[in-house]
C-alpha cells in the first residue's frame, strides 16, 4: 500500500487550499490539507479513487494509478451542493443546511437602476414580499417574509451585515436600513425563513432574518470594476380625474349660480403641472486587490436622481473601504470594514400629489393678482381689502411644491471589526469576535416664504430639525467543529455572547415662520430626548451530522432586553431540525439523474419586541410641551402627567414549524424546493381596550392575542437549455400564505368585533381595517353596499346582514383583506454568445386595497362644495353618482391583484477589450414595464391596503455599461 | 454588565422625583386640571386616549357635542363617525364620540386617583412636607377631590352607571366595578359635601382654581336634577336652593355685559364665572374646547378675522330654528343675548352649513378688539365657564317653583329679572311672575350653547317626547320623538369587552 502526498491550489486563483478533505472513495477514511494546502494520505492502492472537496468547489475525483504526488486544482462551483452558505454565526455548506434558507448571489439579482438593496432579490424568493414604499426617490421597501406576525409590535425582518445585526429603526429620511446600503457592494443576500434558520437570533427573528454578505477584497493583481447607468423615469399613469370640459359639463349641469360663478377659464391638469420626467445617473467604481498580502477592496458610488415630482431631487454617496488580512499561518483571520454614506435630499411636497387631484382643473396655476406668490389660490377680499385664505380649501399644487424648500442631509457611518482566530493548538476550535458600529446624523430645514399659501396662516416657515443615531454591537463566539471519521461523525458547536445598544438622540426646535421669528408656543421644553434600548444575548447550538445523512441540529438562545422589567426581561428561544439527506441512502447512491433530494423538518421558538415604546413597563410621569400648559392664577404650569403602563410586558412568540423538500436531478439541470409552515404568534404585543379607569389610558400595549400564519412555498430552477453558446435559465416561485386572528382578548368574549385600525382620510378618525378573531389580520370592516339593476351602487343603501330591520354599525362585515394570498415570481434569461435578454415578472393574487381616493373625492359633495369652492373629483363620481361620502361602503374595497413586469434587460458582452486586461458589458434595461390588474385606482401594489397619496411609481429606462479590467 | 439593560427614559421621571417639591406637586395638579382643556401633553396632536383624533379627545368639546347636538340649540353638517347620530337621535354603543367622552372622564377619575395616592398624610409627612406646603397640598387634594366628583357627576347624568374607581384601587390588572345613578349620586354629594370645609373659601383662591363656591354650585346642579337620578318623588329641591344662595351671597355679581362672558379677556374683571376650563391660543394649544366651539360655528364667508381666528372657519354647528324662537326677537337689539348670523333659520338641507341660523356667542377677541396671538391663527384664548352665577340664580328659581324651601318667589323674581336687564339694558323686559316653562326657555336663552340643554330637556321631560320636537329631532324634518331610554347614553362598546363587570344600559 503507498502513500500520497500533494499539494491543493485555487483554479482560479493558484493559492493554496487549506482545509480541503481529503477521501478514500467509498471509505471513511480521509484527511484534510494543512494550512499551506499540502496533504499526505496513506493507505492507497493504485486503484483507489480519492476525492477531492472543499466548500465552493467543485468536486474532483482521481484515481491514483502509479503516481505518488498528486497536486489538484479546485475550480469553482456555480449552483453547486457544496457551495457555502452564509448561516447564523457561520457558513454551512449547502448540501448540510437544515434550515429554510434561500441564498440569491451577484448573478441573480435583479437588473436596471437598482437604488435599494431589497430590490435586487424582488419577486427572486418564495415566500418574500417585497413592496416599495412608493416611486420617491430612495425610499426603500417594505418587506415581510412568509407574511407578518405582530399587530402592533414590528413586522420588518431582522438584518444581518457581515455578522452584525442592525438595529431595526430607520433614521430619518431613511426608513430602514437597507437604503443607506450601496447595492454595488453586496456579494449575496441570504434569506432565512425557518425557525432552525432564524431561532440563533432569538428574540429578533420572527419576522424571518436577512443576510447580507458584502464584497470582500481577493488576492492576487488590482481589478478595478466601473459600472455606470443612466435611466430615464416618467409616470405611467395617472390619476383618472375629471377633465376641465367634463368638470364645466358638470358643475353647469348641477350647480348653483354662486357655484357656477367659482368657474374659471383655464383648463389645467393638475397633474401634468407637477409631474416631469425623472433621471438618474449612477456610478461605481471598485478596486479590489492586495498589497502585501492584505486583500483590499475599495468602491464608490455617486447617484443623482432626480424624481418625477418636480424639485425632488437625491444625491447620493456611498464610500466602502475593506481590509481582510491573515496572520499567524492564517490562524487570525480579520476583516476590517467601514462603509459611509451621504445622502443630500431636496424633497418635494408630497401634499401636492393628492391636492393636483383634487383641485379644480378650470383655474389657472398662475393668477397675477393673487397675493399668495403669484400663484392661484381660493381666498376672498373683501371692500376693505382684508384677503382671507379659504381654511377648508386645498392650496394650490404647484405653489405647494414650489413654495417649499426642504432640504435634508443624512450621514451615515457603520462598519465592524472582525478577529477569527483558529487556536494553534486545536485548530477545531476558533473564536470570533465582531464589534460593529452604527451612527448616523440625520438634518435638515424646511422654509416657506411668507406669502405662500400653505403656510399664510404662521407668515411662513422655516424649520430645521436633528437626528443623531448611535448604535453599538458586540459579539464573541466559540466554535468548534471536528469530523471524526472513526464514527462517520461531524460536531459543529457554537456558544457565544452577544451585546446590542441602539441610542438616538432627537433634538427639539422651536417653529420659526420665514422672517425667523420663533411661533409662539413651539419653545420645546426639552432640548432633546434619547429613547435608547439595549439587548443582552447568550446563545449556543449544536449540529450533528451522522454518515453525511443525517443532521441533527439544536440552538438555544437567551435574549435579555432593557424594553421588559427584570422579573421578564429574559426569554428563551430554542429550536430543533432534522435533515435527512435521502439520496446518500444507498438505494439512491448511484442515481445518475438525482443529485440532490434532502428532507428537513424543524421546529422553533423565536420572540420580538422591536417596534414598541422602550420604556412602556415603567410607571413614569412626564412634563408637558409648553403648548400644553395650565393656568392658576397669573401663572402658566406644565403639566406632570402619568404613564400608561403595563409592568409585565414581555416578549412575543412565535413557534414555527417548518417541513421542506430540497431536490436537484439530471445533473442540477433542475432544482428546487418545496417547504410547508406553520406559525402561531402568541403573547402578541397589541394594543388593545382596557377596563377604563385601571390605567392611565383607556388602550395599552400589552401581551395579548394569537396569530397563525401557514403557508406553502414552492421554488424551482431550471436550466432548460445549455448547448454550445446558448443557455436558457428559468426560475420560478410561488408562495401561498395565509393568516389568520386566533385570539384577541384576555376574556374570551364572542361579542367583541375587534380591534379597528387602518384610519382613511375623509372625516376626522375614521377607520376601515380591523382585527377580529377568526379573521385575516387587517381585514377591512365594511357596510355591504347594495347596488341597482344596472349595477351602479346605491347611495347610502346597504345590506341588513343582521336582519334586525335597523341598518348600523352592527351590519357592518369583514371583507377580504391586503395581504395577497398567493404570491409569484419569474425570471427567465436567455444567453446566447454575447447577448443576453432577461426579463422578471411577479403576480399577487387575492390582495384587495381600499381605493381611499375615489371614497374621499369622488362624490358630488366634493365637487359642489358647501365650502364656497369647487373641488376636482375622480371619474368614478359617472358610475357612483354619491352625493355624500360613503367611506364605509365595501364598493371601495377593490380588487388589486395584479401581474406586474419588473424588468426587461438586453445585455451585450462586448468580451475582452485593450489586449485582454479589460472586459465590457453593455444592457439595457426597462423597469416596470406594465402592470396588469382590475384595481380601479393608480398602482394595485402598495402597502397596508389604503391607497391615497401614492407617489407613482415611474416607468424607467436604463442604459448601463460595466468596465472591468 | 446586564445592568446596562436598565434604561431610563431621558426627560420623564418616576412618582418619587416628581412628588419631592411642592412644585412638583402643583404641576402634577396641572394635570389634574388640564385635564379638562387638552387632549393630551404634547401639543394638538397628542392624546392620552386612544381611538379617536387628538383634535376631538378634550373634554369640552365631547361634552359639549354630547349636551348640545342632540337639541334643538345646534345641529352639525358634518359627516364624521358618530356626529349625525347626535341630532337623528340613534346613536348606539359603538358611537366614537360617546366612548371617547366616557373615556375621557374616566381618564380624569383616574389622573385624580393617582394625585390623592400620593397625596396621603403619610405621603406628605413622609416625602418632608410641612406647616404651609403640607397644607397647600392637602388644599390641592380637595381640589382634585372635587374634579373627580365633577366627573363622577358627568358619567351619572350620561352614562348613569358608570365602572367605580377611587384611589384605593390599583393601576394595572384590576376591573372596575360597575356602580349606579343612586350610588353615585350619594357619592358626589358625600365628596362634595366632606371638602366643602377643605378648599379655599369662596372667591379666595387662585383664578382657575376650586373654591367653596365651586362644591356649592355643583352641589345645587346635582340637587336640582336629584328627581332624574334618583327617581320621581326624590327631589333636593331645599337643598338646592340652600347651596345656590351660598353661591348667590358668595360676593359674585353678573358680568355688566353679557357678551363680554364668551371673549378672549373673560378671565379679567370678571366677577360672574366661578370656575373656568382655561384656554390660551399659545400656552393651552388644542382643537377642542373654545377652539372648537368658535370655529365649528363659522365658515370662511363669514370673515373668521373677525371672530379672532383668521387661520380657522370650519363650518359645523349652526343652530335650529327651535333656539331663535325662544327669544321673541332674534336680531339681539332688544334681547342682547340672542347672537345670530345669517338669514335663513330654517334648515332644509341638514348638510347645508348657511340652513339654520349661526350662532356668533363665542369670538377669540378682547373687550377691546384685540385678537390674542396663537400659532396658525385658530386657537382660541376664550375660557369656558363651567360654573358663573346666572346659572345659580336659574337653579334659584326653578327650586322655589318646583317647591322647595328656604327661598322665594319674589327673590327669584329679582334674579331673573337681573339676567332680563343685562341682557335688554333696561327693566323693559322685566317679569312679574313665571312658571317651569319659563324657566327652561329662559335657560336655553341665557345658558345656550353652554352645554347645559341635554340635561335641561331630560329634566323637563322634553327630550325624547314626541310633544316636544324641534326640526331633525330624531333625523326628520319635521322632528319626533324617540324612545325614552335615550335619556341615558350607552355604556360604551369598547369598554363592555374590555370590563367584564358591566351591564349595558337599558335598551341598548
Amino acid at each position: 500500500q503507498g502513500q500520497i502526498s500533494g499539494k491543493v491550489t485555487d483554479a482560479a486563483t493558484g493559492e493554496s487550499l487549506p482545509g480541503v478533505s481529503i477521501q478514500i472513495k467509498g471509505t471513511s477514511r480521509g484527511t484534510q490539507t494543512n494550512g499551506q494546502g499540502h496533504y499526505t494520505i496513506g493507505g492507497t492502492t493504485p486503484a483507489t479513487i480519492l476525492v477531492y472537496t472543499f466548500m465552493g468547489k467543485k468536486p474532483v475525483e482521481i484515481t491514483v494509478g502509479g503516481q505518488t504526488t498528486i497536486d489538484v486544482k479546485l475550480a469553482d462551483d456555480k449552483h453547486d451542493l457544496m457551495e457555502a452558505v452564509v448561516i447564523g454565526y457561520g457558513t454551512q455548506k449547502k448540501k448540510d443546511v437544515t434550515g429554510s434558507i434561500a441564498t440569491i448571489t451577484t448573478k441573480d439579482f435583479q437588473k436596471g437602476s437598482i437604488q435599494t438593496p431589497e430590490q435586487l432579490i424582488l419577486g427572486k424568493v418564495a415566500g418574500v414580499s417585497i413592496t416599495s414604499n412608493s416611486g420617491q426617490p430612495g425610499v426603500g421597501s417594505t418587506i415581510r417574509i412568509r407574511g407578518g406576525s405582530s399587530l402592533n409590535a414590528s413586522n420588518d425582518p431582522l438584518y444581518v451585515v457581515d455578522g452584525v445585526p442592525f438595529s431595526g429603526g430607520g433614521i430619518n429620511g431613511a426608513p430602514n436600513p437597507m437604503v443607506l446600503l450601496n447595492p454595488n457592494d453586496i456579494e449575496s443576500l441570504t434569506i432565512m425563513k425557518d425557525a432552525a434558520a432564524t431561532a440563533i437570533y432569538g428574540s429578533r427573528a420572527s419576522n424571518g432574518v436577512i443576510m447580507i454578505t458584502t464584497k470582500k477584497g481577493t488576492s492576487g493583481r488590482a481589478k478595478i470594476n466601473f459600472n455606470t447607468s443612466f435611466a430615464v423615469g416618467k409616470i405611467s399613469k395617472k390619476i383618472d380625474v375629471l377633465s376641465a370640459d367634463d368638470f364645466r359639463k358638470y358643475v353647469d349641469s348641477l350647480g348653483t349660480p354662486a357655484q357656477k360663478a367659482l368657474m374659471g377659464n383655464a383648463s389645467t391638469d393638475w397633474q401634468k403641472e407637477i409631474y416631469r420626467t425623472g433621471i438618474t445617473t449612477d456610478n461605481n467604481l471598485s478596486i479590489s486587490g492586495a498589497i502585501k498580502n492584505i486583500p483590499y477592496r475599495v468602491s464608490g458610488n455617486f447617484m443623482n436622481q432626480s424624481g418625477v415630482l418636480i424639485t425632488d431631487n437625491l444625491k447620493r454617496s456611498f464610500l466602502s473601504v475593506n481590509l481582510n488580512p491573515q496572520f499567524f499561518d492564517k490562524h487570525l483571520k480579520v476583516n476590517i470594514s467601514a462603509k459611509g454614506a451621504i445622502t443630500n435630499a431636496h424633497y418635494a411636497n408630497q401634499q401636492a400629489i393628492i391636492n393636483a387631484v383634487q383641485f379644480d382643473p378650470t383655474q389657472p396655476v398662475y393668477d397675477s393678482s393673487s397675493p399668495f406668490g403669484g400663484y392661484f389660490e381660493w381666498y376672498t377680499k373683501d371692500a376693505a381689502g382684508n384677503v382671507t385664505l379659504n381654511p377648508n380649501a386645498p392650496r394650490n399644487p404647484v405653489s405647494l411644491i414650489r413654495m417649499q424648500d426642504n432640504n435634508s442631509e443624512v450621514k451615515r457611518s457603520y462598519g465592524n471589526i472582525e478577529l477569527d482566530y483558529k487556536f494553534h493548538f486545536l485548530p477545531e476550535l476558533r473564536a470570533n469576535l465582531n464589534l460593529g458600529y452604527d451612527v448616523s446624523r440625520g438634518s435638515g430645514t424646511t422654509f416657506v416664504p411668507a406669502n405662500a399659501g400653505q403656510a399664510y396662516t404662521t407668515a411662513g416657515q422655516n424649520n430645521h430639525f436633528l437626528q443623531k443615531i448611535n448604535n453599538k454591537v458586540g459579539e464573541f463566539y466559540l466554535n468548534y467543529n471536528k469530523t471524526f471519521p472513526g464514527i462517520k461523525s461531524n460536531i459543529n458547536a457554537l456558544a457565544g455572547y452577544g451585546y446590542y445598544d441602539n441610542a438616538t438622540t432627537n433634538y427639539n426646535y422651536a417653529s420659526f415662520n420665514a422672517k425667523g421669528d420663533t411661533i409662539v408656543g413651539s419653545i420645546p421644553k426639552f432640548p432633546f430626548d434619547i429613547p435608547r434600548n439595549t439587548l443582552i444575548s447568550y446563545y449556543g447550538r449544536l449540529i450533528y451530522t451522522f454518515d453525511d445523512k443525517y443532521i441533527v441540529q439544536g440552538s438555544l438562545r437567551t435574549d435579555g432586553s432593557s424594553r421588559f422589567a427584570k422579573e421578564n426581561r429574559w426569554g428563551v428561544f430554542p429550536s430543533a431540525a432534522l435533515t435527512w439527506r435521502i439520496n446518500r441512502e444507498s438505494f439512491l447512491k448511484e442515481s445518475k439523474t438525482l443529485s440532490d433530494l434532502k428532507l428537513r423538518l424543524s421546529y422553533g421558538i423565536t420572540g420580538n419586541q422591536d417596534g414598541i415604546a422602550n420604556y412602556s413597563y415603567m410607571a413614569i410621569y412626564s412634563t408637558s410641551s409648553n403648548a400644553s400648559m395650565y393656568q392658576f392664577g397669573n401663572n402658566w404650569y406644565n403639566m406632570q402627567a402619568p404613564a400608561a403602563y403595563d409592568k409585565n410586558i414581555k416578549w412575543e412568540q412565535t413557534a414555527t414549524w417548518n417541513g421542506g423538500l430540497d431536490f436537484a436531478v439530471l445533473q442540477d439541470r433542475l432544482r428546487g424546493s418545496v417547504d410547508v409552515y406553520y406559525k402561531k404568534t402568541k403573547n402578541l404585543l397589541n394594543t388593545v381596550p382596557i377596563p377604563i379607569g385601571s390605567n392611565f389610558s383607556n388602550q395599552i400595549l400589552t401581551n395579548v392575542g394569537n396569530i397563525e400564519n401557514k403557508g406553502i412555498e414552492l421554488n424551482i430552477g431550471a436550466t432548460p437549455i445549455q448547448k454550445g453558446k446558448l443557455t436558457w435559465d428559468v426560475n420560478f416561485n410561488l408562495t401561498y400564505n395565509n393568516n389568520k386572528i386566533t385570539n384577541l382578548t384576555a376574556v374570551t368574549d364572542s361579542s367583541f368585533v375587534g380591534n379597528l385600525t387602518g384610519g382613511i382620510t375623509g372625516g376626522t378618525g375614521q377607520s376601515i381595517q380591523i382585527h377580529s378573531v377568526g379573521y385575516n389580520t387587517f381585514a377591512f370592516y365594511v357596510y355591504k353596499q347594495v347596488y341597482d339593476k344596472n349595477g351602479k351602487p346605491l347611495e347610502g343603501v346597504y345590506e341588513d346582514l343582521n336582519g334586525d330591520g335597523i341598518i348600523n354599525q352592527k351590519d357592518m362585515y369583514r371583507y377580504k383583506s391586503p395581504a395577497p394570498k398567493v404570491f409569484l415570481g419569474f425570471s427567465t434569461q436567455v444567453t446566447y454568445d454575447r447577448w443576453t435578454l432577461s426579463t422578471s415578472l411577479r403576480a399577487s393574487l387575492g390582495n384587495y386595497m381600499y381605493n381611499n381616493v375615489a371614497s374621499n373625492f369622488g362624490v358630488r359633495r366634493n365637487i359642489l362644495n358647501p365650502l364656497g369652492l369647487l373641488n376636482n373629483s375622480t371619474t368614478d363620481i359617472y358610475n357612483t353618482n354619491f352625493y355624500n361620502n360613503q367611506y364605509q361602503s365595501d364598493y371601495y374595497v377593490q380588487n388589486a391583484s395584479f401581474l406586474r413586469m419588473d424588468n426587461l434587460t438586453l445585455g451585450y458582452d462586448l468580451g475582452s477589450l485593450f489586449k485582454n486586461t479589460g472586459h465590457l458589458r453593455l444592457n439595457a434595461t426597462c423597469q416596470n414595464v406594465f402592470v396588469i390588474t382590475k384595481y380601479k385606482g393608480l398602482d394595485p401594489e402598495l402597502n397596508g391596503g389604503i391607497d391615497y397619496n401614492l407617489y407613482p411609481r415611474s416607468r424607467t429606462f436604463v442604459l448601463g455599461a460595466n468596465l472591468e479590467f | 454588565c446586564t445592568k446596562d439593560l436598565d434604561r431610563m427614559p431621558t426627560n420623564a421621571t418616576t412618582s418619587e422625583v416628581a412628588y419631592k417639591t411642592l412644585d412638583g406637586y402643583k404641576q402634577v395638579l396641572a394635570k389634574v386640571y388640564g385635564s379638562f382643556a387638552l387632549p393630551g401633553n404634547n401639543g394638538t396632536g397628542s392624546s392620552d386616549l386612544a381611538g379617536i383624533d387628538p383634535g376631538q379627545a378634550d373634554f369640552l368639546r365631547l361634552f359639549w357635542n354630547a349636551q348640545e347636538l342632540p337639541t334643538e340649540e345646534a345641529a352639525c353638517v358634518w359627516n364624521d363617525p358618530g356626529i349625525p347620530d347626535f341630532h337623528n337621535m340613534n346613536w348606539t354603543s359603538n358611537n366614537v364620540l360617546l366612548a371617547a367622552l366616557y373615556n375621557r372622564s374616566l381618564f380624569h377619575v383616574t389622573i385624580a386617583n393617582e394625585f390623592l395616592r400620593e397625596s396621603t398624610d403619610e405621603k406628605i409627612s413622609s416625602r418632608g412636607f410641612t406647616g404651609k406646603d403640607a397644607d397647600d397640598i392637602r388644599t390641592f387634594r380637595a381640589e382634585a377631590r372635587f374634579l373627580r366628583a365633577f366627573e363622577y357627576w358627568v358619567l351619572m347624568d350620561l352614562f348613569a352607571n358608570p365602572p367605580f374607581v377611587t384611589e384605593n384601587d390599583p393601576i394595572g390588572k384590576y376591573i372596575p366595578p360597575q356602580t349606579n345613578r343612586t350610588a353615585l349620586f350619594k357619592y358626589v354629594e358625600s365628596e362634595l359635601l366632606a371638602i366643602e370645609p377643605l378648599v379655599v373659601k369662596a372667591r379666595n383662591n387662585e383664578y382657575a382654581r376650586v373654591d367653596q363656591a365651586a362644591v356649592w354650585s355643583l352641589l345645587a346642579r346635582l340637587y336640582l336634577n336629584a328627581e332624574v337620578y334618583l327617581g320621581k318623588g326624590n327631589g333636593k329641591y331645599t337643598e338646592a336652593i340652600t347651596y345656590s344662595s351660598k353661591v348667590i351671597n358668595a360676593g359674585y355679581a353678573l358680568k355688566s355685559d353679557y357678551k363680554g362672558l364668551f371673549l378672549a379677556d373673560n378671565d379679567v374683571n370678571n366677577p360672574e364665572i366661578i370656575l373656568p376650563i382655561v384656554y390660551d391660543g399659545v400656552k393651552v394649544q388644542n382643537n377642542g374646547g373654545t377652539t372648537f366651539i368658535i370655529n365649528a360655528a363659522i365658515n370662511g364667508d363669514m370673515n373668521p378675522a373677525s371672530f379672532g381666528v383668521p387661520g380657522g372657519g370650519w363650518g359645523g354647528n349652526r343652530s335650529t330654528k327651535a333656539l331663535p324662537d325662544l327669544f321673541t326677537d332674534h336680531s339681539g337689539a332688544t334681547d342682547k343675548r340672542a347672537m345670530f348670523y345669517g338669514t335663513k333659520a330654517d334648515i332644509d338641507d341638514p348638510a347645508q352649513f348657511t340652513d339654520g341660523l349661526r350662532v356668533i356667542k363665542y369670538r377669540n377677541v378682547t373687550s377691546t378688539g384685540v385678537t390674542p396671538p396663537a400659532p396658525g391663527g385658530a386657537f382660541s384664548s376664550v375660557d369656558f365657564p363651567l360654573f358663573r352665577l346666572a346659572e345659580q340664580y336659574l337653579i334659584y328659581a326653578e327650586a322655589v317653583k318646583r317647591g322647595g324651601a328656604g327661598g322665594d318667589e319674589n327673590t327669584a323674581i329679582g334674579y331673573l329679572n337681573a339676567l332680563l336687564e343685562r341682557a335688554y339694558g333696561n327693566k323693559s323686559a322685566d317679569i312679574t311672575g313665571y312658571n317651569l316653562d319659563y324657566i327652561l326657555a329662559e335657560r336655553g336663552r341665557e345658558l345656550y350653547w353652554e352645554a347645559f340643554r341635554r340635561s335641561d330637556l331630560i329634566r323637563f321631560e322634553k327630550f325624547t317626547a314626541g310633544t316636544y320636537v324641534w326640526p331633525w329631532k330624531g333625523g326628520i324634518k319635521e322632528g319626533r320623538g324617540v324612545e325614552s331610554f335615550r335619556t341615558i347614553y350607552p355604556i360604551p362598546a369598547t369598554d363592555l369587552t374590555a370590563n367584564p363587570s358591566l351591564k349595558q344600559n337599558t335598551g341598548y
